[in-house]
């Protein structure tokens, strides 16, 4: 088992035919997506290798059944491909583009808050089951498919390292989640959680969060009251400075809100085993997850 | 991105939003001229810098004639402001705003900002105007209201009556509030600002409303489509490093620490600064040249963290996905041959093309260090920085 994508998952890509679009199919493609379909205005009745492209995503689910599309549109576009996507009744949308203007974000969560779609990101490396689907940008090798821990993360190649340590240690996973690193992201910590409570196969969790906004501590509150499976925690940021973004639109410390020391305080309190040091990350996980 | 508050307040005043008479000088000659200008006394004199704090500072003045603006003009232009927020070394005044001084019968804060968990834009007010907003946040939480407005829907007049009445306000200036806050909401959204603030909103002794102060912040993802604002950037504000790395995309805040690193990705480059704090040494900036990295932007990296005298040691930690370790390697070992590298590098790789950037770094003739992994790297570098400082 898994969470929100697997074998089942048919995905269609926004923004096939640009270089990110199409590398990044190529490298989903040889994990063993199955990648259907491809968007590009104006470039309909093309094919990208084998997979047709199409001029609008209705165009595209209507003819080839697509329940997941992955979003490669450039900032100042994003916004409506990924309303384009819910529209067109996509079950999961998975937007890997970085630079969205925040009030369109905004626009974007209300808008889909009254519709069954559910996003991913922005701004996020993707989301992957090891051995079964890729729906993002990471590098495969260092997964390692069978479970049981599910890993959720605001950040990429910090997810990297994370995962990597996993994987060294003998600990697979069932699902890899990037939620992305903007201040606005789809689908946050709390409905990733509860969906890995929930999964059979998921018996341990690793949330990677970092400075910026209060979604580790909701999660912490969420963790202390609905969670039975054990949770490690890691926090980004100890020695970022107040005020400064840090890289991720979202890794901001305003003024005495959304600092390090107190994520991981709230973290603990609520029963999340929380890792300090990075370099140890896999050998602290081996020990929690022990009788996972 | 920060703008000037003279800069936000000719955004207030396309929008209609009242701002007191005044001008902004960048000599003592000038700013005796506004002063002329303006009717009477007293006039208000305002240091032009980004950071808050700039009255306790001694950067904003209240002269009763013209000797003392003409006084007033003279300390504040070039004078080194250092505040709560400037960080000891200050930041020099090069532009003043000088402005009538106003009779004064009540401050009010009012500030829009995104809040971000529940997706909304939040509309702040509170009586407790000209205070600092997040102290009366904190210890008296309930003199602050919040109205929640939906992006898609905007500013209702429900959401105006709810914050007029909380407030208290008096009859007479309820109308010139709504249109206030209206036309505030407007440039909030119109221009992407992701903080916007006037503390404080005055009530004036004849039953009028001034926004005395302008704060505004922009959301830089949105800079895109707002040359206006793009012009308004002042680069003597910025740090002359932070200025040259953005010039070449690569996302560099300079720190005080003694250890240098570069990184692949804003969170592992938080938490390789973390790591190297653990180790017993301090980050010297933050740098995440980006997933999609050339030979060339590691190069230009490396110089930018070399210019940083404070470096002792340099860590560049990447986890190859898109950059691939090989192309790191390469660029690494370019940056050596051009630069005199003069301060031991650890390098640790790993991900795509691992096998083949080892081999490039080993096989070159430079003093680079080679890491197996994180926690490795991080207590090699630390040691090689502090054996130096020795």
């Amino acid at each position: 088992m898994s969470i929100f994508v697997d074998k089942n998952t048919r995905l269609l890509v926004q923004g096939i035919t640009g270089r990110e679009g199409q590398f990044h199919t190529r490298q989903c493609v040889a994990y063993g997506t199955r990648v259907i379909a491809g968007v590009t205005p104006g470039k309909g009745g093309q094919k990208m290798d084998n997979i047709p492209v199409f001029h609008t995503v209705k165009a595209a689910v209507d003819q080839t059944g697509a329940n997941c599309s992955m979003i490669f549109v450039p900032p100042p576009f994003a916004a409506d491909a990924i309303m384009e996507a819910a529209d067109a009744k996509i079950n999961l949308i998975v937007a890997i583009t970085e630079g969205i203007p925040v009030l369109d974000m905004m626009r974007v969560k209300n808008d889909l808050a009254g519709k069954p779609s559910r996003l991913i990101g922005p701004n996020c490396p993707g989301i992957i089951t090891p051995g079964e689907c890729k729906v993002g940008i990471m590098p495969s090798p260092i997964h390692q498919p069978g479970g049981p821990i599910g890993v959720v993360s605001r950040s990429g190649t910090l997810t990297y390292e994370v995962v990597h340590q996993l994987s060294r240690e003998g600990i697979g996973q069932t699902t890899c989640i990037g939620i992305g690193g903007d201040p606005i992201c789809g689908t946050n910590f709390i409905e990733c959680l509860d969906a890995f409570e929930k999964d059979p196969e998921t018996s341990g969790i690793v949330l990677v969060g970092e400075i910026g906004g209060t979604s580790e501590e909701e999660a912490s509150e969420f963790i202390a009251q609905n969670m039975t499976k054990p949770v490690v925690g890691f926090i980004a940021g100890l020695t970022a400075p107040p005020g400064r973004r840090m890289g991720h639109a979202g890794a901001i410390i305003s003024g005495r809100s959304g600092t390090a020391t107190g994520k991981i305080a709230v973290m603990k309190k609520s029963g999340i085993h929380v890792c300090e040091d990075l370099g140890g990350f896999g050998r602290f996980c081996t020990t929690v997850f022990k009788d996972a | 991105m920060k703008i000037h508050e003279y800069q936000a307040k000719k955004l207030f005043k396309k929008y209609g939003i009242p701002i007191p008479d005044g001008d902004v000088a960048s000599t003592v000659d000038g700013a005796k001229q506004i002063a002329n200008k303006l009717s009477g006394f007293p006039v208000v004199l305002k240091a032009q810098i980004h950071a808050g704090g700039r009255g306790k500072g001694g950067g904003v003045k209240l002269a009763t004639s013209m000797d003392e603006a003409v006084q007033f003009a003279d300390q504040i232009i070039g004078m080194t402001l250092v505040t709560d927020q400037t960080g000891p070394g200050g930041q020099k005044v090069k532009k003043i705003l000088v402005e009538k001084g106003l009779n004064i019968s009540e401050e009010l804060y009012l500030g829009i900002t995104l809040d971000r968990s529940n997706a909304k834009i939040v509309v702040m007010a509170s009586k407790a105007g000209g205070m600092d907003i997040e102290t009366v946040a904190e210890e008296s939480p309930a003199k602050i209201i919040k109205v929640y407005i939906n992006p898609l829907l905007g500013i209702l007049p429900f959401h105006c009556r709810n914050i007029a009445f909380g407030l208290q306000l008096p009859l007479s200036v309820m109308k010139s509030f709504y249109e206030i806050l209206t036309n505030l909401y407007r440039l909030f959204v119109d221009y992407d600002c992701s903080l916007l603030e006037i503390n404080p909103l005055v009530i004036t002794k004849e039953e009028t409303m001034m926004a005395l102060d302008a704060k505004i912040n922009f959301d830089d993802n949105a800079l895109f489509r707002h040359q206006e604002i793009v012009d308004y950037r002042d680069l003597d504000e910025e740090d002359p490093l932070e200025v040259e790395a953005s010039k070449h995309n690569l996302n560099y805040i300079n720190l005080d620490g003694n250890v240098g690193n570069m990184v692949n990705g804003a969170g592992l480059a938080m938490a390789t600064m973390d790591i190297i704090k653990l180790a017993g040494a301090e980050p010297a900036n933050f740098l995440d040249v980006g997933g999609g990295a050339n030979e060339e932007m590691v190069e230009i990296g490396l110089k930018i963290i070399l210019s940083d005298k404070n470096v002792k040691g340099i860590l560049i930690n990447i986890f190859g996905g898109i950059l691939r370790c090989d192309v790191l390697a390469k660029g690494v070992v370019e940056a050596a041959r051009k630069t005199d590298i003069n301060v031991p590098v650890v390098v640790r790789m790993e991900g795509t093309n691992v096998d083949e950037g080892r081999r490039i770094l080993s096989e070159s003739r430079f003093n680079l260090t080679t890491a197996v992994d994180l926690k490795d790297a991080a207590q090699r570098v630390a040691k090689l920085a502090t054996k130096d400082s020795d």
